[in-house]
């Protein structure tokens, strides 16, 4: 079963590239400037994800190395109640690039017993990015920003609730 | 030394299971590429209606299919308010844009599963309805 998980994750991706290149060679000839312009920014996405990919790949590493299946069942699990939320909300918070980049590890530590919920509270409080935030102040106002983190974070509880009953 | 075998398996299971996904996050990859060149700022702008649900609503799922550095979304959002958009569907639009990921749903679906990945993604984007119409209002009451 695990074998044949594993045969058909990677044509899939293999596919989704491939018709990804194939709308690039069409867009060369009907746009050339359009397309040269999306790989341009495509390249420079690729250029700044990879210093925080080999921190995410490295981490994971470590994650695998240090945490066994038991400790992340203590912290991140559906049973770790509270802590656990604090810790994926705070991970979520802390955590630093694209949310992509960090499909891999979350998908090993829910390997290890990470709960849905858990993972979900992790990917919604990437929204609160704290070097980002005298940015937001000064495009909306410190009292917009203050109403719209707590919110979230507040909300993140039920995003954590909700999931763990949808994904059983 | 047994030691650091052990921890050499785990970096090459690290990379391996990265190796595993890296097609699926190129092509993510070039999709913000492409989204970022052809969604406009004014195609976005004249997709607004002016009611606040309905406006929420579309804000929302704009920032669902647009993807990117948050900073953008600032820029974008500030420039719609300008345009007289309401401050409901900016906020929507400003949340999606991090908590709803439709460009790369493929890779996350590919990664964490698609009842994970779908179910996240609709429960995010619900949620942040909610909370873009509260803030507003808190706001209005404050």
């Amino acid at each position: 079963m695990e074998d044949k998980r594993k045969t058909r994750k990677v044509p899939t991706g293999i596919y989704f590239l491939l018709a990804v290149i194939l709308i690039f060679i069409v867009l060369f000839f009907i746009d050339r400037t359009g397309a040269k312009e999306s790989l341009k920014i495509s390249f420079n996405i690729a250029k700044t994800i990879i210093p925080i990919l080999v921190i995410v790949i490295a981490f994971t590493a470590f994650v695998n190395y240090f945490l066994d299946s038991q400790k992340i069942a203590k912290y991140l699990s559906k049973e770790s109640g509270i802590k656990g939320w604090a810790i994926a909300t705070i991970g979520g918070i802390i955590s630093h690039g694209p949310s992509f980049v960090w499909y891999q590890l979350i998908q090993d530590l829910r390997g290890k017993g990470m709960s849905s919920g858990m993972a979900a509270v992790f990917f919604y409080n990437r929204a609160i990015k704290i070097p980002l935030l005298p940015m937001m102040i000064f495009y909306f106002s410190l009292k917009f920003v203050v109403v719209l983190t707590l919110l979230m974070i507040t909300a993140s509880l039920i995003v954590w609730k909700v999931m763990d009953i949808i994904n059983k | 030394m047994k030691n650091n075998k052990s921890f050499l398996k785990a970096l090459l299971n690290s990379l391996t299971s990265f190796g595993r996904l890296f097609p699926i996050m190129l092509g993510v990859i070039l999709c913000i590429g492409l989204f970022q060149v052809y969604i406009s700022k004014h195609l976005l702008k004249n997709v607004f209606t002016g009611k606040i649900i309905q406006d929420t609503l579309i804000g929302g799922f704009i920032g669902s299919i647009t993807t990117g550095n948050p900073i953008n979304s600032y820029i974008i959002g500030l420039q719609l308010l300008d345009d007289g958009v309401t401050l409901f569907a900016v906020t929507a639009f400003i949340i999606c844009w991090v908590t709803v990921g439709i460009v790369q749903l493929p890779y996350e679906i590919s990664a964490l599963g698609k009842e994970f990945a779908l179910s996240r993604n609709l429960i995010s984007f619900v949620i942040s309805f909610f909370i873009a119409i509260a803030t507003v209002l808190i706001l209005q009451i404050v």
